[in-house]
């Protein structure tokens, strides 16, 4: 097999993503418009008379019909324009890409923290199958995602900065005895360590832990389960049995034989694992006050700034598809077997 | 009939998880059916000198801020949540089974039209696409409803249309054809009602879910209005007291929603393994 074969195939799954985009976008289009009542009288405000509100109408676009509103619309997105927040009177995509590294800091940690107890939990119950390991992994795995994020949030806030006061208040990126790092990345963790203040490197990954954990325990079921599932069917395979007769090491046979096997069945539920992500970091943020995008989704639903709102779902499911995307390709790099068939 | 509950016993005695998923269930129906003729308080009635109180004899879950008793609050609460996801679940039931089987009955342009809608709507992650309908249809109860009936609808399809497409050319269906039954006919009455069972599973497996996205969506104060009692609300609103110490206050609600969930999630495992004893996990 060789290279071409691979990048031909990374190209075929971005064509396949064209298709996912233009849904996307059909779809926050049809939202816009389905606002109840008359989008001109809503966007020419409250205090519009009838000659004000005809010349939003017609500053929108709204007077034409349904296509070549569309493809106005298309002509905004490709130049980045996602339309204006009524309520902090910034560009929406301003606003969200600003607020974006809070969150993606926030989501890559619990991604981090999901998988580093997800995969060993799912490893340890597939090797001892009906053992008291196994019930305790299908305890947690259940109890994970019958457990609504926002409630767990609320209770980790109380434990352990009401009850045992390890934790720092639940209000933010930062304590505010601190000041944010120098902006290189956005990220503060990272920032603080460009810079060189463990001080506040800590005081930013402390402020980052709980709601994290919150939620990263969400999405460690569906990766336990899966990691489970993958690695149970791989270990009754035949090659694991060869190499078991064959008298190779126990960790041999179980993380070179059987675990990068099973990889390739756990990266593919990662997307899955990524919908419910986006969707619980909406909640999480609400709870700990984060200052990310889904914050500021729900600022603009409290004050009906539907355009805010729009922007956000349609960044979301962009950023979803990418994610997406790059496990696919990921997937692609790394099964030595894709390609081989065709 | 006997048979029937000879059966039923055989089910829940083989997995006791399941008997106990099953009880918590006939609790919560009994809950949502007969909560408001139970509870020892008016869940709105507010009583200003009983502000906060911690859990007592008189108030087993407490007091919230404004003196409504919280264990009244979270019984009446059960018929509204399991309401708004028992309607969600049931169009995303009837919507989904019957564009799915269509799919997969017909297949040629009819699958490829149902195929890219599902994959639209699981282009989105799915909470932020439910947020996104409610804030454009309006912030309403039924609006809530019906988003969650649009993120639950691919599932059901997918389910319909793979069951439905295994069974299309099987023989049963074929001699159903020769003796002269038209499409329609027998997609109806020899093919669908074969797909129900797994489709049961994925309303049991669905239904905690959609409690939760309901909970979730009501939470950041979407659809319900306060000071209606609904579980999702009671938490949100519960949220500011939890740093001050007053944890009742969410506590409760919380937990309750969880156990429906729990309950729910339990008994669609318990259902799977039935139909399908090689899916156990």
């Amino acid at each position: 097999m060789n290279g071409s074969t691979k990048i031909r195939i990374i190209a075929g799954r971005l064509m396949q993503a064209l298709p996912s985009v233009f849904g996307i976008i059909v779809v926050t289009f049809l939202l816009t418009r389905a606002l109840p009542g008359d989008p001109a009288v809503y966007f020419a405000g409250p205090a519009a008379d009838e000659k004000s509100i005809q010349q939003v109408r017609e500053s929108l676009g709204l007077d034409k019909s349904l296509p070549e509103q569309f493809l106005i619309y298309l002509g905004d997105l490709v130049q980045g324009d996602l339309g204006v927040s009524v309520s902090t009177g910034f560009p929406v995509a301003e606003e969200l890409w600003r607020r974006l590294p809070a969150s993606l800091e926030l989501t890559l940690l619990a991604l981090i923290f999901s998988i580093s107890v997800a995969i060993p939990l799912g490893i340890a119950a597939a090797t001892r199958p009906n053992t008291w390991v196994d019930q305790v992994c299908r305890l947690i795995v259940t109890a994970g995602v019958s457990l609504p994020v926002f409630f767990t949030g609320l209770f980790m806030v109380y434990i352990f900065y009401y009850i045992l006061g390890v934790a720092p208040s639940p209000l933010g990126r930062l304590d505010i005895i601190y000041l944010s790092p120098p902006p290189v990345t956005n990220f503060y963790t990272i920032d603080a360590l460009i810079a060189g203040d463990f001080e506040l490197f800590f005081a930013a990954l402390a402020q980052l832990a709980l709601p994290a954990i919150t939620l990263g325990t969400f999405t460690l079921a569906p990766l336990a389960r899966m990691t489970r599932g993958a690695m149970l069917q791989v270990l009754s395979s035949d090659f694991i049995r060869t190499a078991r007769a064959s008298g190779l090491r126990r960790s041999t046979v179980l993380y070179t034989y059987a675990f990068r096997n099973a990889l390739l069945p756990i990266l593919t539920t990662l997307g899955m694992v990524f919908s419910f992500m986006l969707g619980s970091n909406v909640l999480v943020e609400k709870v700990f006050a984060w200052p990310g995008i889904g914050s500021f989704a729900i600022e603009a639903l409290i004050v009906s700034d539907y355009v805010a709102v729009q922007g956000f779902v349609l960044a979301m499911a962009i950023l979803y598809v990418l994610l997406n995307l790059t496990i696919d390709i990921l997937y692609t790099l790394i099964d030595p077997r894709v390609g081989l068939d065709s | 009939m006997n048979e029937f509950f000879k059966h039923l016993r055989y089910v829940l005695t083989e997995n006791p998880v399941t008997l106990v998923a099953g009880t918590l269930f006939m609790m919560f129906v009994i809950l949502a059916v007969f909560g408001p003729l139970i509870v020892p308080y008016d869940p709105l009635a507010s009583n200003a000198s009983r502000t906060l109180q911690p859990p007592s004899w008189d108030h087993w879950f407490g007091t919230d801020q404004l003196g409504r008793d919280v264990f009244s609050r979270v019984l009446v609460a059960t018929r509204l949540d399991l309401a708004i996801a028992v309607s969600a679940v049931a169009i995303s039931f009837v919507l989904g089974s019957v564009l799915g089987s269509l799919a997969g009955f017909f297949g040629g342009w009819t699958d490829k039209l149902v195929g890219r809608l599902t994959d639209t709507i699981m282009a989105f992650p799915l909470f932020v696409l439910a947020m996104g309908i409610v804030a454009a249809m309006g912030n309403t109860v039924e609006n809530i409803v019906y988003a969650t009936a649009i993120i639950n609808l691919p599932f059901y399809a997918r389910v319909a249309r793979t069951e439905v497409n295994v069974r299309r050319n099987a023989d049963f269906v074929l001699a159903a054809r020769l003796a002269g039954n038209s499409s329609i006919r027998l997609l109806a009455t020899h093919i669908y009602p074969n797909t129900l069972p797994p489709m049961m599973v994925q309303v049991s497996l669905n239904m905690g879910w959609a409690i939760l996205n309901a909970a979730g969506l009501s939470f950041i104060g979407l659809g319900v209005r306060p000071p209606t009692a609904e579980w999702g609300i009671m938490v949100a609103e519960g949220a500011g007291y939890i740093v001050s110490g007053e944890w009742w206050l969410a506590l409760f609600p919380g937990a309750a929603l969880m156990l429906a969930v729990f309950c729910f999630n339990l008994l669609g495992d318990g259902l799977r393994d039935l139909i399908d004893p090689r899916r156990r996990t």
